[in-house]
Order: C-alpha cells, then sequence, then structure tokens
C-alpha cells in the first residue's frame, strides 16, 4: 500500500527507531517522513548523534525501523525477506561510505563489478559496465590497479563507481568525504551531482556545509527528528541582493 | 569595497569616460557590486580635484573622457601593493545578534542559530549553483566572477561552521548548568532557559 508516486525513489514515513529496551531505550529517529524523487539530490546535515546515519542505513534496508515504513521504487522494504532485500540493495541501491569498504585483493574494476556478478550478471557484461562507471568517475585508466596502488581520492572514486554502476535508481553516501583533500572532495560532489541530473536519487549524509550545498535540498535532523529543510532559490537577482555589498 | 581606486586601476588600463568605467567595473566583477553612475561621477570629480585623473575632453559624442595623472598611477601600484585594511574587528551583525542573545533572559538562542543556519546553507546552495552553471560554459569574463562567487562561498561556510560551534557552546553550557546546578551566568536567565531545551533527560 505504497503512496509513492512514480517518481518517488525513496519514501520514508512515520520512521522511527529505537535502539534497546526501556528504561535504557534511545531512540534514534522519531516519525521521519522523507521523500526524495527521480532526480533530486538531498543533503542530510545535524549534530553527531542526531540520526543521520541511522536514517540512511533505514533508507537503504541494512536496518529495519521500529515503526513507520520505508520503500524504494514504491517497493516496502517490510515486505521484503532477507534474500529479496539484499536483491533489491544491489540492483538499485548503492552505497558510499567513509571507509570505502574496497576489496584489497580486487582491481578497481573487479570491486566495481562485483555487486553486478554476485548478483547473476555475466563478467564479461558486469566489466563493461564497470568500466562506464570508471569513466564516469573519471578514472578509467586505474581500471586494473589494486587498492594499495592508488591514493585515497582515487580509492574513494572506485567506491562511488561501485555505488553507481548499473543501473542504481538511489544513491546513499555517508560523509564520503572525510579522509579527501578539499579539490577531491568536490571531484566526488560532482559526480553525484552529475548521477542525480541523470535522474538518480541521491542522499548525502554530511556535516559539510559546503557538501551540503551541491544539494537540491537540505535536511536538518535533531534529536532523531527532522526540524527544517533548506531548498535553493536559484534567483539570480536574489543572489546579488543576499551579496549585499 | 574602493570605489576610488577601482576606478583609477581602469583608467590606467585606457582612458575612459563615466559610463564605461561603469561597464567596466561591473563586467570585471560579476555584476556583484552594481555601481550608481552618480558615484562614478562623484568620484571621478574628487580624483579630478586630487589630480590622480585629468580631463582629456569630449570623444565626439559629449562624453567627458578621463585619464590618469602620474599620481595617479602611483595610487594604483600602492593600492595594489598593499594588503586590504580589516576594519578592527568587522561589523558583524549576526556576532552582535548573538552575543546580545545569549547575554539576555528569554531569548531562543538555539532558535535564531537554526534560522540562521538554514538561511546561510540556502545561500551557499546559491552560490554553488551559480558556480557549478558558470563553471560550466566559462567565458573569458567569467574568471572574474568565478573568483568572487568562490569568495562568498568560503566565507558562507565560514559562517555555518561558526554557527555550529555556537550551538555546541550553548548546549555544552546548558548541561554543565544543568548537572553542575550552580549558576555562572549573572544574567537571572532561569535554568530552563531555552538553551536547555536539547540537553533535556
Amino acid at each position: 500500500m505504497s503512496v509513492q508516486g512514480p517518481q518517488q525513489v525513496l519514501e520514508l514515513a512515520k520512521v522511527g527507531r529505537t535502539f534497546g529496551e526501556g528504561a535504557t531505550a534511545v531512540a534514534a529517529l522519531r516519525d521521519v517522513d522523507l521523500t526524495i524523487s527521480a532526480g533530486e539530490f538531498v543533503a542530510v546535515m545535524g549534530p553527531s548523534g542526531s540520526g543521520k546515519s541511522s536514517l540512511l542505513a533505514l533508507a537503504g534496508g541494512l536496518d529495519r525501523p521500529t515503526s513507520g515504513a520505508v520503500y524504494v521504487e514504491s517497493t516496502p522494504l517490510a515486505g521484503l525477506g532477507l534474500n529479496e532485500l539484499a536483491r533489491l540493495r544491489r540492483r538499485a541501491v548503492g552505497y558510499v561510505f567513509q571507509d570505502f569498504n574496497l576489496v584489497p585483493t580486487l582491481t578497481a574494476a573487479e570491486n566495481v563489478a562485483l555487486p553486478l556478478e554476485l548478483d547473476g550478471t555475466s563478467t564479461r557484461k558486469a566489466h563493461r559496465q564497470a568500466a562506464d562507471a570508471l569513466r564516469q568517475v573519471g578514472i578509467p585508466e586505474l581500471a586494473d590497479r589494486f587498492m594499495d596502488q592508488m591514493s585515497g581520492g582515487q580509492q574513494q572514486r572506485v567506491a562511488i563507481a561501485r555505488a553507481i554502476v548499473g543501473k542504481r535508481r538511489l544513491i546513499l553516501a555517508d560523509e564520503p568525504t572525510g579522509a579527501l583533500d578539499s579539490t577531491t572532495g568536490q571531484g566526488v560532489m560532482e559526480v553525484l551531482r552529475a548521477r542525480a541530473d541523470a535522474g538518480a536519487a541521491v542522499m548525502l549524509v554530511t556535516h559539510e556545509p559546503r557538501h551540503a550545498a551541491w544539494a537540491d535540498r537540505v535536511v536538518f535532523l535533531r534529536d532523531g527528528r527532522i526540524v527544517d529543510q533548506a531548498a535553493a532559490m536559484h534567483d539570480p537577482a536574489m543572489l546579488l541582493t543576499q551579496a549585499g555589498l | 569595497m574602493s570605489i576610488r581606486h577601482s576606478l583609477l586601476a581602469l583608467l590606467q588600463d585606457q582612458p575612459r569616460y563615466g559610463y564605461q568605467l561603469r561597464v567596466e567595473f561591473e563586467n570585471r566583477t560579476g555584476a556583484t557590486w552594481p555601481l550608481n553612475i552618480g558615484q562614478v561621477y562623484t568620484t571621478l570629480d574628487r580624483l579630478e580635484r586630487d589630480a590622480l585623473v585629468a580631463k582629456e575632453g569630449d570623444d565626439g559624442e559629449g562624453h567627458v573622457v578621463y585619464s590618469i595623472t602620474p599620481a595617479g598611477k602611483a595610487q594604483v601600484r600602492n593600492w595594489f601593493a598593499a594588503p586590504v585594511e580589516r576594519n578592527n574587528p568587522p561589523r558583524n551583525e549576526l556576532a552582535i545578534k548573538l552575543a546580545l542573545a545569549v547575554t539576555l533572559p528569554g531569548v531562543d538562542v538555539q532558535a535564531i542559530i537554526q534560522a540562521q543556519r538554514v538561511a546561510s546553507i540556502r545561500a551557499l546552495q546559491d552560490y554553488t549553483k551559480a558556480r557549478r552553471d558558470t563553471a560550466a560554459n566559462q567565458r573569458a569574463t567569467d574568471t572574474a566572477w568565478l573568483l568572487v562567487l568562490d569568495s562568498l562561498i568560503f566565507q558562507t561556510e565560514a559562517e555555518v561552521r561558526w554557527l555550529d560551534l555556537c550551538e555546541a557552546r550553548m548546549v555544552q553550557q546548558a548541561q554543565a548548568a544543568a548537572t553542575g546546578g550552580a549558576r555562572k551566568t549573572s544574567n537571572g536567565a532561569t535554568e530552563d532557559a531555552p538553551l536547555n531545551a536539547d540537553s533535556r533527560r
């Protein structure tokens, strides 16, 4: 009984997540309503402990809510068994983590192709798509490198290529620029922005205002609740007034 | 912003009349600081009085063309050579507002911080988008506008980071007050002041 329109890639409806029970119970998220449409880039900001990472884990089906419902492309995640959930994650959802979670004994291309191959895609087709993803993140020439032959910034690009490979419509990123210098960090934002512009729904958890500013909408979390949202005005006249000088 | 030095610098490039100076200035600064034509003429009058520019005469179409004098060139050299003076400290309405808010009873500082944060992030989104769009189809004249946008992005980012810091400090203080029991402030605010809103439990 999803209430999503066709363009809504992610919907969280009255989602709550409580850890522990009774007197020691801690509510990480309370009554969170959030929808991300195709082509939309949403950043989530908030102080540490505000529930940002919990939100991302629920959105990607890595964790289940204690109340409310999560829909990915109109599919209620609560209705899925473990295998179905794993398949949805491999096919529809891409993750970028702060620590890249890359397999050191695989090359860049093999790391990127991995989720596709796990999902039954032929090796040849998976590698063709991996090459395409590596091109999109600007490092096609590093396809055959192992992780210890790459810089942190390059590894992060591999991790992003793995998140966007195939036809993933929901990209979830948790502080993906943590270990990177600011120029490389901007490169990561450019890739996420380009994926959103190409029609993916992107959710970025960050405490960096500079990175959140790449989003169409910024959601502010506090104590597990959404307290505010900011959408860009895109009004050039306003821009000049704001400069105020 | 020094209109006086900016106009002198443009005149060092070549002799120009008032309206040309205004257009040239706005082109080179991404039209971020619109110049009033009246300001341009007033400034030219003063520069002429100070012998930094001289009237070259009419360009044939009724425009009075100005050129820079050797003394004017020296001023431009000095302007570029010297760092920009900082007003000490620069007047910052936001800092003043927060400084007053934390010392007055009954003011919800956290609400002020959050409202400002939303506004600042929104501005940052707009600058970032403008920068992206400008960089995507960059023309030679856009370089100056990109520099200005970068400056606005850095300033706004700093403001948001500072707001985060202010908020963290408020929460710490409220927690210390709640657990320590002792009132450290002398402003008469109660322990249930809005600062404490986030440190309940």
